[in-house]
């Protein structure tokens, strides 16, 4: 049996188009989360710092450059990237560092700025670079959102008013969280009449990028216990796992699938929390709240599928029901998620399990979920990287 | 790298605006050069008969495209050797949307933009899903999930007045 992992402090720095260095992010969420911990930065024993490839050198060593920030101490440090799952990653090594016995408290960061406007690709005739070629082609990233929307509308019967009721639900529920970037609710009338990006998808339906900042105290038990936290969750499970081949699934920035000519499909996608699930010792039943990639409005749909709050194509049942608001049977994205918070893509995982961690100790405010006593993550992004993090009570 | 344009792509509020600027405009096609591939080996030029161009591994059978594969990536298999083989030029609709905005560079776009629309396509035989720009004048409004399409060329830009043709995919009648 390996030690058991707990949140022992969380904390944030509001999501935003602040324009500011990625470091003050970092370190204003590090501060918030060892002052909400009770455990001062000279006691943490390890860094793991989620790296921003767009912010020069200090962004490829983010473990160095958040300790160099916070006052060089001595403490070992990792740096880790690892598209939209680098929160997970970096806290999954935090967790194996304590559970192998290595270091007793460590602290987890992520941060991110992001240019104003739009970043073009890279310069030159590039065709060896999949990214490159499938601009050339005129496909872009709502292309892969929209394809999957579509695909529920004409397999699954969604409609345009579930998308768009996806981002009323989502704005409803960001709207007083402090750390949101849009504060600001919506009607499906309003949605419906933004301009349409790539059908069936509207401009207010996919989700922007933003600056933020998130970190998390982890300990062992045992170090938790010494200091008389009452307010622990514990980590029940993370996942990180890699696709298997063939992948079935559309995905950015590939022109094709895998062929499962000599191969079964698989999902990727579906795969990624049933690890989590595993090592957590539970299933979707027992998940009490979620948080989830909706990258668009209707990504949010297949995530209901993919973590298993319903069989494939029950998704907008879910969702009309009123079951994946707060006060419904499982709410997702209490946080109001991506919708509210656009992607600030290191800090994005860690900032899903911020909120699990408030809402799981009962500190969420007016968003906050009864009862909340597991909660899961998802979260998915390019050349395979994907994770789940499941938090217990 | 990639994950910089990938984010960069998902917009913001001032998604409009940046999306409304310009970009190099497409000339008239003087029509004098043969039409080039807009990549070099993915597709044959054969008008009448066109194929998008993969490898099939010679010991499992798995299909890749694009056809630059030097190791065989099934897990089950050992292999580094290829054919290039023509794929099917027939598939189903699996999904498809359209772009109703100008997309950035290196996407070469008529000026003024006109939007296109998009389908990703199931190969049977193949058992895999290829994107594609569907054929000029066919919209969202045209195509549905489980149509049959096939392959086409077509000239998906002009630039100092050379042709450069893509594959596109055509509803079969
Ligand atoms: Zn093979």
């Amino acid at each position: 049996m390996s030690r058991d992992v707990v949140i022992l402090g969380a904390g944030m720095h509001p999501w935003g188009k602040w324009g500011r260095n990625f470091v003050e992010y970092g370190v204003h969420a590090a501060r918030a989360a060892l002052k909400d911990a009770g455990v001062s930065w000279q006691d943490i024993q390890f860094v793991a710092g989620g790296a921003t490839m767009r912010n020069g050198y200090p962004g490829y060593v983010a473990g160095a450059t958040f300790s160099q920030a916070l006052g060089w101490q001595g403490n070992e440090i990792m740096t880790c990237y690892a598209a939209c799952a680098t929160g997970s990653q970096a806290l999954a090594a935090a967790r194996a560092k304590i559970q192998a016995g290595q270091c007793e408290v460590a602290l987890v960061v992520g941060a991110d700025t992001t240019p104003k406007g739009f970043l073009a690709p890279q310069k030159g005739e590039r065709p060896d670079d999949p990214d490159w070629v499938r601009f050339r082609l005129g496909i872009t990233n709502p292309t892969y959102f929209s394809l999957y929307a579509q695909r529920r509308k004409d397999v699954y019967g969604a409609t345009d008013e579930d998308f768009a009721a996806i981002k009323v639900k989502n704005a409803e529920h960001g709207f007083s969280n402090e750390f949101a970037r849009y504060q600001k609710k919506f009607t499906i009338e309003e949605v419906l009449a933004s301009p349409m990006v790539a059908s069936p998808l509207r401009l207010f339906e996919i989700c922007a990028t933003s600056d933020g900042g998130a970190a998390v105290v982890v300990a062992s038990k045992e170090y938790a216990d010494r200091l008389g936290s009452q307010r622990q969750v514990k980590i029940g499970g993370i996942s990180t796992v890699s696709p298997k081949f063939a992948s079935a699934d559309v995905e950015m920035p590939d022109i094709a699938t895998d062929s499962a000519a000599a191969s079964n499909a698989y999902s990727f996608r579906a795969s990624i929390a049933q690890k989590a699930y595993e090592e957590a010792g539970v299933g979707p039943e027992d998940v009490s709240l979620a948080e989830v990639y909706d990258l668009s409005s209707a990504m949010e749909l297949d995530w209901y599928e993919y973590i298993g709050l319903c069989a494939q194509g029950d998704a907008e049942k879910l969702l009309r029901d009123g079951d994946t608001r707060i006060g419904g049977r499982v709410p997702v994205n209490a946080s109001g998620g991506l919708a509210c918070f656009g992607e600030a893509v290191p800090a994005q995982a860690l900032a899903q399990v911020c909120e699990l961690t408030m809402q799981l100790r009962g500190e969420a405010g007016d968003r906050q979920v009864s009862d909340a006593k597991v909660g899961v993550t998802g979260n998915q992004g390019l050349f395979g990287h994907g994770s789940s993090v499941v938090l217990l009570r | 790298m990639f994950s910089i344009v990938i984010e960069a792509f998902q917009y913001s509020s001032d998604f409009l605006s940046t999306f409304g600027g310009c970009m190099s405009s497409t000339e008239a096609s003087s029509g004098a050069n043969p039409a080039l591939p807009v990549i070099e080996g993915w597709f044959t030029m054969d008008e009448a008969d066109t194929h998008l161009i993969g490898s099939r591994c010679k010991r499992c059978g798995t299909y890749f495209f694009p056809g630059n594969v030097t190791f065989c990536r099934n897990p089950c298999c050992e292999s580094d050797e290829f054919d290039a083989v023509p794929l099917s030029r027939e598939g189903t609709i699996w999904s498809y949307t359209d772009a109703q905005y100008k997309p950035p560079e290196p996407y070469v776009a008529a000026d003024p933009f006109e939007p296109y629309a998009i389908a990703a396509v199931e190969l049977a035989k193949e058992r895999m899903i290829i994107l594609g720009q569907l054929a000029k004048g066919i919209t969202v409004d045209d195509v549905t999930t489980g149509m049959q399409v096939e392959l086409q060329l077509q000239t998906l830009f002009t630039k100092d007045g050379q042709d450069y043709v893509s594959w596109v995919w055509q509803p079969k009648i």
